[in-house]
């Protein structure tokens, strides 16, 4: 293991967050395959302030981690000297169930928040499918993850309310507040949203909550072709239906649109009438029983390559034939899945080699940002991140997004080389 | 640049018509809706298109030239109040719907197409625009934007943030920039949107705007009941919130908000202490369901009288006594001051009763009307600017008002922003370090803090840019910013 990291030594930064809480990595440390020299877990805001201005005196790269569950997003880091861990910074600090607020610190895990909050009958608005496997509400924030149920309540940036941060100089700054209606002062809370660690530490959220619906359906048509997934997606969009989710599953046995009905049980069942009157004229329609329903979202961990595709989401068909024709041209087996309401799909590539993935994921890339979408590499194994970039091209925003990394981090130590745009 | 040699540059760029140079007719522009500051620009230019407006900006950021946007000037916070010695870029010739996308459920638009315009357009296709301030049918888009303007129906459906999916922007260098999907979700790199949306004209100017459009719900049901006094009423919102219900809206009135209304559109309001318009929206079989649980609730809150609109004209009328509140305080006091904090609404009852007993102790009126169900205040403060001295006792009643709502643990305000009229208060709210790091996104938006400057911080940071080769910081120059 190399440890000589610049001039730093592990009891320098057990000074900082107490002996137990610093230790020197392993290669389970390592960010991207990239290993860093030291963990650290502050326990407190003020400790990730210390942390944070003595790694910057001692020039050290900082990886701010929560659960790990994202380890694999984004391009590989440039280097790492430090992985900040959240983790014992996991309290909720404040919930007045009838405020419908959250206030939490940065590592708290969503499944233990959802729990905590369920007990009011309350819950985040937010389903990544990383919360089975130890997301925390920081990780969440920093990776922009998203669920299913974006489809009703939006993404993290539309639950967030407030932040705290630690800037990589040490610098503690707030935005928003702990109301769920507040323009005072720059909205920071939605700039450090995806922002993956780049800009600096969040180190606690306050989020606004819903209530827990009583009851769900989930309603199902299968689909016989891609125009068929197009058409019953637009249909659903269109009808004065309400649903929480509109997914889509396309593998090789099963090929799936499922609309998921939360609410009351009176309208549960009134509205599953409709859906399912709604789309009987795009093929079979049933109902799936809790266990089908529960197993949907990509899981985006491991050495496959995956994908996320962005585009307008009424060229659904459009978006499964682009991704269907370039796999077969190459011989690749693509597993399709994605939010069909909002025009998310998510795809994993297997089957192929690095240079039929390549060509896949360019002739996509090529597509969809012509006409106004993007596609990410969410994850993949190094062999292929040396061939491709993960986010794909900024467009006019490059510029302006350079700006604001110099401004928050201008010594480039926080997470180099991760994200969009080389920052 | 002299200031013959600028005008007929914006001439040039704009033509004659483009540019107003008189000084009667710069006047019409020294305010915004907030009238306690007035300050007449040095220009004021009309741009028609994004090139247009490029154009100007370009010759602001080489001459150091601070300038201003402005939609139609109803902002509340003196947001577009010009600059002395500035440009005024007034948008409202850009009134285009550029695009209906009913499929993607997108309308793109120029800035200065007004909020209720993009209802009317697909209207007919069974959608709207959910964002609805009482100003919709002059406010404009551009300034929603800017302000991050709320409504009624925001509690359910989300501010002005939830629906600008895209915008094209013109940044202070006079340089373009796409930020925002627009249609696709989930476009790479940071989330410039959401810190563009809500920053008072103060990160650039934006140009074509793209907006999600909503269907329209399948079923509409809205009910008035009448209260002995807001704390009554405080607790059949509590009852509604606490019963898992979300209502597209709740809205509060007290008895002074109700009889001013009352007097000036007559939607034939109970006299009352306290009201609450409620209504929902979704799906029928749920919302009947919650609505009979909503009429429940009132009533075991001891509603004295509970009207539920019959259709849509008895509907628009309620909406219509609701709408109407603050320009019918003129119906019962000269002048008044509002204020726009929010507090958590667990606190609302505590909160309102210190209003009152300020209220009091000024010795001064305090009409309420407010969004109930996200804790949204709106104290009017009420006086006479012919008394000596009523104007600034009002304005301190107000300050004090907001200092109770901080804390509570609220915020400066819900949806009218911070511009000119409470920067003062920013420190109340924020640390020094708070206020530096969100002028970080300013330094890299606008370096040289000719956009908009001295509108939301109390101290303008200056950015470590040198000024250009030729002279003093354009932010000093006009007397906002001392060096430092
Ligand atoms: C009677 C009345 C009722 C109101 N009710 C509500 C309400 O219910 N909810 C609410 O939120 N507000 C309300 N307002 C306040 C006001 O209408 C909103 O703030 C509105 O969004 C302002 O729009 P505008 O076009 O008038 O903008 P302006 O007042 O012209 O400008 C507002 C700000 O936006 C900036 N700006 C304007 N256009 C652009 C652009 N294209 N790009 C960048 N910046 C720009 C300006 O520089 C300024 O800082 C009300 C006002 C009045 C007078």
């Amino acid at each position: 293991m190399d440890t000589r990291t610049k001039n730093v030594s592990l009891e320098d930064l057990q000074r900082i967050v107490g002996e137990e809480h610093a230790w020197e990595a392993t290669p389970d440390d390592a960010v991207d395959g990239v290993g860093s020299s030291f963990v650290a877990e502050p326990g407190s805001v003020e400790e990730t302030s210390e942390l944070l201005r003595f790694a910057a005196e001692e020039g050290l790269a900082v990886s701010p981690r929560g659960g790990g569950t994202k380890a694999s997003l984004g391009n590989p880091p440039r280097e790492v000297d430090l992985v900040l861990s959240t983790v014992r910074m996991d309290e909720v600090i404040e919930h007045v169930p009838g405020d419908q607020v959250v206030r939490v610190q940065a590592g708290i895990k969503l499944e233990d928040l959802q729990e905590r909050l369920g007990g009011s009958d309350q819950m985040l608005g937010i389903d990544p499918p990383e919360t089975k496997s130890g997301a925390t509400v920081g990780g969440v924030v920093a990776a922009n993850s998203s669920g299913p149920r974006r489809h009703r309540y939006g993404t993290i940036r539309d639950l967030i309310i407030g932040i705290t941060v630690v800037l990589s100089d040490g610098t503690v700054a707030k935005a928003g507040g702990k109301v769920v209606k507040n323009v005072a002062g720059y909205d920071l809370s939605k700039l450090f949203t995806g922002s993956l660690g780049t800009l600096g530490v969040i180190a606690e959220c306050n989020f606004r909550l819903h209530p827990r619906p009583e009851a769900a359906r989930t309603v199902a048509v299968e689909l016989a072709s891609t125009q068929a997934a197009g058409e019953a997606a637009r249909a659903v969009l269109h009808a004065q239906l309400v649903p929480s989710a509109v997914e889509l599953h396309w593998g090789e046995d099963e090929r799936l649109l499922t609309v998921l009905i939360e609410g009351i049980p009176p309208g549960v069942e009134a509205q599953s009438d409709t859906a399912y009157y709604l789309l009987r004229g795009f093929g079979e329609v049933r109902t799936l029983t809790q266990e089908e329903a529960g197993s949907s979202g990509p899981s985006g961990a491991g050495d496959e390559v995956a994908l996320k595709i962005g585009a307008p989401p009424a060229e659904l068909t459009g978006v499964l034939d682009s991704v269907l024709g370039a796999c077969s041209r190459r011989r690749v087996t693509p597993l399709i899945s994605g939010h069909a309401g909002i025009g998310v799909t998510y795809v994993s590539l297997s089957g192929g080699d690095d240079e039929a993935y390549v060509q896949v994921v360019e002739e996509l890339r090529e597509i969809w940002t012509r006409r106004g979408g993007s596609v990410v590499v969410r994850s993949a194994p190094p062999s292929f991140k040396e061939r491709v970039e993960a986010w794909g091209p900024m467009g006019s925003r490059l510029e302006l997004t350079r700006r604001v990394k110099e401004k928050f981090d201008p010594r480039g130590v926080m997470n180099p080389g991760r994200f969009a745009g080389g920052i | 640049m002299e200031r013959e040699a600028l005008i007929r540059t914006m001439q040039s760029i704009l033509g004659p018509e483009g540019v107003i140079s008189e000084r009667e007719q710069l006047r019409s522009y020294e305010c915004d809706g907030l009238m306690n500051y007035r300050v007449i620009p040095e220009l004021v230019v009309l741009p028609e298109t994004a090139a247009q407006v490029q154009a100007i900006v370009r010759v602001c950021y080489d001459e150091g030239i601070p300038f201003v946007a402005r939609g139609s000037g109803t902002g509340l916070s003196g947001g577009a109040l010009p600059v002395e010695s500035g440009v005024l870029i007034v948008l409202s010739r850009m009134r285009k719907i550029l695009e209906v996308d009913i499929p993607n459920q997108r309308v793109v638009v120029e800035p200065g197409v007004i909020n209720m315009w993009v209802s009317n357009e697909v209207a007919e296709d069974g959608y709207y625009y959910a964002p609805d301030p009482a100003s919709q049918i002059v406010s404009s888009i551009g300034g929603n934007l800017a302000e991050n303007s709320g409504g009624v129906h925001c509690l359910k459906y989300g501010f002005t943030t939830n629906h600008v999916m895209g915008a094209e922007i013109v940044l202070p260098d006079g340089s373009m920039v796409n930020i925002g999907g627009g249609k696709a979700p989930d476009a790479p790199g940071y989330e410039l949107l959401g810190a563009f949306v809500g920053s008072e004209g103060t990160l650039g100017i934006a140009t074509k705007i793209t907006l999600r459009i909503v269907r329209k719900p399948e079923a509409v049901r809205t009910l008035l009941a009448a209260f002995k006094d807001t704390e009554e009423a405080g607790g059949a919102v509590s009852g509604i919130i606490g019963a898992g219900i979300v209502p597209a809206a709740i809205e509060m009135m007290d008895a002074l908000c109700i009889e001013a209304v009352e007097s000036a559109v007559q939607p034939g309001f109970p006299q009352a202490g306290a009201i609450l318009i409620v209504e929902l929206d979704g799906p029928a079989a749920e919302v009947e369901n919650q609505f009979e649980q909503t009429l429940k609730i009132c009533e075991e809150n001891d509603a004295s009288e509970i009207r539920v609109a019959e259709d849509d004209a008895e509907r628009a009328l309620f909406w219509k006594g609701r709408k109407a509140a603050f320009a019918a305080m003129g119906r019962i006091s000269n002048d008044y001051y509002v204020q726009d904090s929010v507090v958590p609404r667990t606190e609302l009852g505590k909160v309102l009763k210190k209003i009152s007993d300020l209220g009091e102790e000024y010795g001064m009126r305090i009409a309420n009307v407010f969004h109930a169900g996200d804790g949204n205040l709106h104290p009017l403060v009420l006086y006479d600017n012919n008394v000596p001295g009523e104007a600034e006792k009002a304005e301190k009643l107000a300050g004090d008002i907001v200092f109770t709502c901080l804390e509570h643990g609220g915020s400066l305000t819900g949806e009218h922003g911070i511009g000119e009229d409470k920067k003062k208060y920013m420190p109340k709210m924020f640390t020094t370090d708070d206020l530096n790091v969100m002028q970080l996104l300013r330094c890299a938006f606008d370096p040289h803090q000719i956009c908009n400057p001295g509108k939301i911080f109390p101290t303008p940071r200056l950015c470590g840019e040198r000024p250009g080769p030729f002279r003093m910081h354009p932010v000093q120059r006009a007397g906002l910013a001392e060096n430092f």
